[in-house]
């Protein structure tokens, strides 16, 4: 079988300024996988290699199997960016619409179908804002309208969720309810992998850790993760730590 | 306004609009098919009909065939221009419009120059299209390698493609007798049958490309990156949006002018953003508030005597100001529960 993420040797540059150097690291279907480490460490730059956005200078990244490059399931993604880079600010965009783009990669040209509409709704119910589903995107709070997207996602019945730090400026509550939700879905079988800068949340949530500074620090379960001094190894002693006490 | 009567009336509004668009479509392809068969019959009905229309209104306008093929273009740039608009707002791309305007007016100048020193007779809406649509995707080129729609590369385009076009006309000036100005302030009496025909073709070709893509639009419109992680063609889908952008405002220049073309792109759709629910609504609303603006505007400019471009923005403006208005009232409305 093959994994849901592969990832090889991989180096990328912005110029001169390399952001990830010689990582390899294979993400098994049904993971959850948490990649942390600290600010410009490379974590957004390596989920935006893994997801095709970037093409790296050296190495290879396969998908179920399949070079990133060549990959043509857009469907079978599911991506969550950090809601400040959404331009669903000021658009006029219903909850409803903005799930239902999850379809179009199914539907291409042709005309949505009545089963389109409802695994649409489906979704909207899944996550939980079935009322909310005819307000304007931009008229949610944080939490509802990541959730939206989570919808998004599972409308488009991707079986991998990358998630870039979803719950920035999200009020704690929602934010136990957003992570509760990622683990029911975990455990439906879909693939997460999750940017978080809160390491408290990803020891609880993640089975798995990829501690990233350029480099690949470690990369295994939860458990060999704590244990490991990788965090202060890829954080250094001046690198900003944020636990979050249960 | 209620919400259970809201939707239908956008509704009759749009059928209203498609109505009209395709009486208008009509009407210039009875001209372009005149001397065959029953379309000469037909075009001079429409004629009667635009004379009983004057006795009526007391006006001296409807029958004269040149006013109805200024008419119908006006009324097409109604629906295309707030149709593309409605994407470029939410890309905040709304100076683009304003920038492949000036460009176009380059390729009018190139046109005017090759009319008066070869023997080459097209027409100089064909050299604006061309080199509308050279600048379109000079514009794309730009932002993929500066990598954003700053107003940077827009601002350079702009001017750039002004300063030649001036230069150029400087240079022929003497050389043509054409009128400079019908360009840069447009003109109701100046739509010729070519521009007339290449609006009602353009405005086909833009509604049907939109009613396509719809899906693909809205969704590099509204997030671009997951756009692009589902595998769609974003860069594709951004040139096309765009050239569409400079055919369209290379039809509605005739009308609005270089300078005032932008604003059919842009404030309808900001009118319709204030008060809509949803895209889809924005989309409905834009065209509505476009056509207003254009029945409204040439209204007031027939009346007076005056060049419909500049009151076909004051009309959207006004509508843009109410739309501000009834807007606040809502959500002041909402806020008291």
């Amino acid at each position: 079988m093959n994994p849901a993420v592969a990832i090889e040797n991989v180096t990328f540059a912005y110029g001169d300024k390399v952001a990830v150097r010689d990582v390899s690291l294979t993400i098994e279907k049904g993971d959850f996988l948490g990649l942390i480490g600290p600010n410009g460490s490379g974590k957004t730059t390596l989920l935006h290699l893994m997801l095709g956005l970037h093409s790296p200078d050296e190495g290879s990244i396969k998908l179920f199997g399949e070079p990133v490059s060549e990959f043509e399931h857009g469907e079978r993604i599911g991506y969550v960016s950090q809601q400040a880079t959404s331009r669903g600010g000021t658009m006029p965009v219903t909850v409803r619409e903005a799930v239902t783009m999850g379809r179009f990669p199914h539907a291409g040209h042709s005309r949505l179908s009545d089963f389109d509409y409802e695994i649409v709704d489906d979704a909207i119910e899944t996550v939980g804002i079935t009322e909310l589903a005819d307000r304007r995107v931009n008229q949610l709070s944080g939490g509802q309208r990541q959730r939206a997207f989570i919808a998004r996602a599972l409308a488009s019945e991707a079986d991998l969720l990358a998630l870039d730090e979803p719950t920035v400026g999200v009020d704690a509550e929602s934010r136990d309810e957003f992570y509760r939700l990622l683990d029911s879905l975990n455990e439906s079988g879909i693939t997460v992998v999750l940017i978080e800068h809160d390491i408290g949340v990803v020891t609880d949530r993640a089975d798995h850790i990829a501690c990233i500074n350029q480099e690949l620090y470690h990369h295994g379960d939860t458990e060999s993760f704590v244990e490991s001094d990788a965090l202060t190894e890829a954080y250094g002693t001046s690198g900003q730590v944020v636990h979050h006490h249960h | 306004m209620n919400g259970s009567l809201r939707r239908p009336l956008e509704l009759v509004g749009i059928g209203l609009t498609a109505l009209l668009a395709v009486i208008m479509i009509a009407f210039v392809g009875l001209e372009w098919l005149r001397g065959y068969g029953y379309a000469e019959g037909l075009y001079d009905q429409f004629i009667i009909f635009g004379q009983w229309m004057d006795v009526y209104l007391g006006t001296n306008v409807f029958s004269y065939g040149f006013m109805w093929r200024s008419v119908a273009t006006a009324v097409l740039i109604g629906i295309v221009a707030p149709l593309v608009g409605t994407y470029l707002v939410h890309r905040e791309m709304a100076l683009i419009g304003e920038t492949l305007a000036h460009t176009a007016f380059a390729g009018v100048a190139v046109g005017l120059l090759f009319t008066t020193t070869t023997d080459w007779d097209g027409s100089l809406l064909t050299a604006a299209l061309v080199v509308g649509v050279l600048g379109a995707l000079g514009v794309q080129w730009l932002t993929e390698r500066t990598n954003t729609y700053g107003d940077v590369p827009i601002a350079i385009m702009l001017t750039g493609s002004f300063a030649v076009g001036t230069l150029i006309i400087s240079y022929g000036r003497g050389l043509s007798g054409v009128n400079i100005e019908e360009y840069l302030f447009g003109s109701a009496a100046y739509v010729t049958t070519g521009g007339s025909q290449l609006m009602a073709v353009l405005s086909l070709v833009v509604v049907a490309i939109v009613a396509v893509t719809y899906k693909q639009l809205l969704f590099i419109t509204f997030d671009e990156q997951a756009a692009r992680v589902a595998r769609l063609n974003v860069t594709w889908y951004n040139t096309l949006l765009i050239v569409m952008t400079a055919v369209v405002v290379v039809g509605a220049m005739q009308i609005l002018g270089v300078i005032l073309v932008a604003a059919m792109l842009v404030i309808p759709v900001a009118a319709a953003s204030q008060i809509s629910h949803s895209f889809r609504e924005t989309l409905i609303l834009s065209i509505l508030f476009g056509q207003l603006s254009v029945l409204g505007g040439y209204g007031i400019a027939i009346h007076q005597g005056l060049p419909p471009g500049g009151s076909i923005v004051v009309a959207a403006i006004i509508i843009y100001l109410f739309a501000i208005f009834g807007s606040s009232q809502s959500i002041s409305a909402l806020s008291t529960h």
